[in-house]
């Protein structure tokens, strides 16, 4: 369990964390999401001791992250693997002296019978058997990123710290890397903590999230909860403002269906025979969050039958809001 | 070795002078190399972006580097005769030009690894350190190990440089190609001495190039 209290840090003037507490309980998928600039990526450095934080604590299961404190950093920072934007391989290091890298770090010889064994598997986990002897810079995006999470895991760690690791991969790679780490948390039971300016991984495989304003937890929770209805501006404007899209005349009202039944009951055509009234559907998306499905729809009526439209949402147990 | 020389004389005082030029360059970049690292890693540590900044080191090393680098080599060459003495135990001969030529290549090379080092990647520092790397592990298994090929090409460069110093160090009997194409060729107007002294110097340094760029892609 990593706890979080009252981190502060800023880098000369600048004030980057401005009080951060959160908890990040074991085996759960943890995300930390933000605009860049939020603070986040800097959270997680201070998390693994590469940043020294200037007040508040951070306790991984119970012992204080120190930078001061070498040693005892260290011993953390071996239970604790991660991983970059940049995937940060050594060029000239084939797959397998990369992977063996950490274990050189702490003594481990690369080439005996069971570190081979514990690199194999690795290389399998993260399914890249035939590019084992192959240089970094033969291998694409993706690849690298696998391999850098073998490296990771090389050390048996406990959490897997990632910072940004999809955002300089495309859309089709970033959903596989995801499963990957969905896997590692589920198989090995590492608690993962994702570092990301991205929805959908915070939508593919986040347990729980914190959203990071300007050094700042503004909000913590379910994806579901943050993110379906936001009520903060700042994470609407973190998911894009679509309101500028809607039409300026008329009544906007926003429709949302939670979980799966949501999604099939016809709301819609149902309440157009019912009121006989004509309306026009101007905005809708469906989201997946972990492999639930959650939707919303924006309608457009005339003002005069805003009152008709309001009463028969709230018969029908829609959840609804009035778009100003 | 003066006065003029029949040719059967010639290919010996040109042999001569291959070797001692060999050996010049050799000792020299081997001895600089050895030497200037210590100042490389120094800076490379100590630099803002280093893993332990300190401003003071690095910038009175810096400082220092830069004004032995330029120092014009043929000053150096007088002045340090004394250290020259001190050291060999005679300040004119082959080896003596030794010391000269590798105080001059100290900080030029101290430089040029400097650079090298530094030019590695701070995300794989970085990664080296998330994984609990001691300072001493992160300079020989991420600085230095990634660094190789820059630093040959460095040396490479070194080398190059030092076969022309050398001939600068005939003027305190070095002796070495250089040398003879000045004195035989120059002084006396010998011109198949200059041809000849050029062509080898041509050759070496082609050589050196070749085998630095074939080592530099093999190593990278």
């Amino acid at each position: 369990m990593i706890q979080i209290r009252g981190v502060r840090k800023s880098f000369r003037d600048l004030l980057v964390l401005k009080g951060i507490s959160l908890a990040i309980e074991d085996h759960e998928i943890y995300g930390i999401v933000g605009q860049s600039g939020a603070g986040k990526s800097t959270l997680l450095r201070c998390i693994n001791g590469l940043e020294p934080y200037d007040s508040g604590e951070i306790l991984v299961d119970g012992a204080l992250v120190d930078s001061q404190n070498k040693k005892s950093l260290r011993a953390l920072q071996r239970r604790m693997g991660m991983i970059f934007q940049s995937f940060n391989l050594l060029e000239r290091l084939d797959v397998y002296d990369n992977i063996a890298l950490p274990m050189k770090f702490w003594g481990i010889k690369p080439r005996s019978p069971e570190s081979r064994k514990k690199i194999e598997e690795l290389i399998g986990l993260v399914g890249l058997e035939d590019k084992l002897h192959a240089r970094p810079r033969e291998l694409s995006g993706g690849q690298k990123q696998r391999v850098a999470i073998a490296r990771a895991l090389a050390l048996d760690p406990q959490f897997l710290l990632c910072d940004e690791a999809t955002s300089a991969l495309d859309p089709e790679i970033t959903k596989e890397i995801l499963t990957l780490l969905q896997k590692i948390n589920r198989e090995l039971g590492i608690t993962v903590v994702v570092v990301t300016h991205q929805m959908e991984v915070v939508k593919q495989i986040c347990s729980r999230v914190a959203f990071l304003y300007h050094g700042s937890v503004l909000s913590e929770g379910r994806p579901e909860e943050l993110f379906i209805r936001p009520k903060e501006p700042e994470i609407q404007a973190f998911l894009r403002d679509r309101s500028e899209l809607l039409p300026a005349t008329g009544v906007n009202i926003q429709i949302f269906f939670v979980g799966e039944e949501g999604s099939e009951q016809p709301v819609v055509t149902q309440m157009a025979r019912e009121l006989g009234r004509d309306f026009s559907i101007c905005w809708a998306k469906l989201e997946d969050f972990r492999d639930k499905v959650f939707g919303s729809l924006v309608l457009n009526i005339e003002e005069g039958d805003r009152e008709a439209v309001c009463n028969f949402l709230t018969q029908k147990n829609i959840t609804w809001e009035v778009l100003e | 070795m003066g006065g003029v020389v029949s040719n059967s004389g010639m290919t010996a005082v040109i042999l001569t002078a291959l070797w001692q030029t060999l050996y010049m360059v050799f000792w020299s970049t081997l001895l600089s190399v050895i030497i200037g690292f210590i100042p490389a890693v120094i800076l490379t540590l100590t630099a803002p972006d280093g893993l332990h900044p300190i401003r003071p080191v690095y910038e009175l090393l810096s400082f220092l580097i830069n004004v032995f680098r330029s120092f014009p080599f043929i000053i150096l060459l007088v002045l340090v005769i004394p250290f020259t003495r001190f050291v060999v135990g005679k300040a004119i001969g082959t080896t003596a030009s030794i010391v000269p030529l590798t105080l001059s290549a100290i900080p030029f090379i101290a430089r040029v690894i400097e650079t090298a080092l530094r030019e590695t990647d701070p995300g794989v520092i970085e990664a080296a350190k998330s994984f609990g790397a001691s300072d001493w592990q992160i300079l020989w298994r991420v600085y230095i190990k990634e660094s190789v090929p820059r630093i040959v090409n460095g040396v490479v460069l070194l080398i190059i440089s030092l076969v022309g110093y050398s001939a600068m160090a005939g003027t305190v009997g070095g002796g070495g190609i250089g040398d003879i194409a000045i004195r035989f060729g120059y002084q006396q107007y010998r011109t198949d001495y200059l041809v000849i002294c050029s062509v080898i110097l041509i050759i070496f340094v082609q050589l050196i190039q070749m085998i630095g760029n074939h080592l530099y892609k093999r190593l990278s």
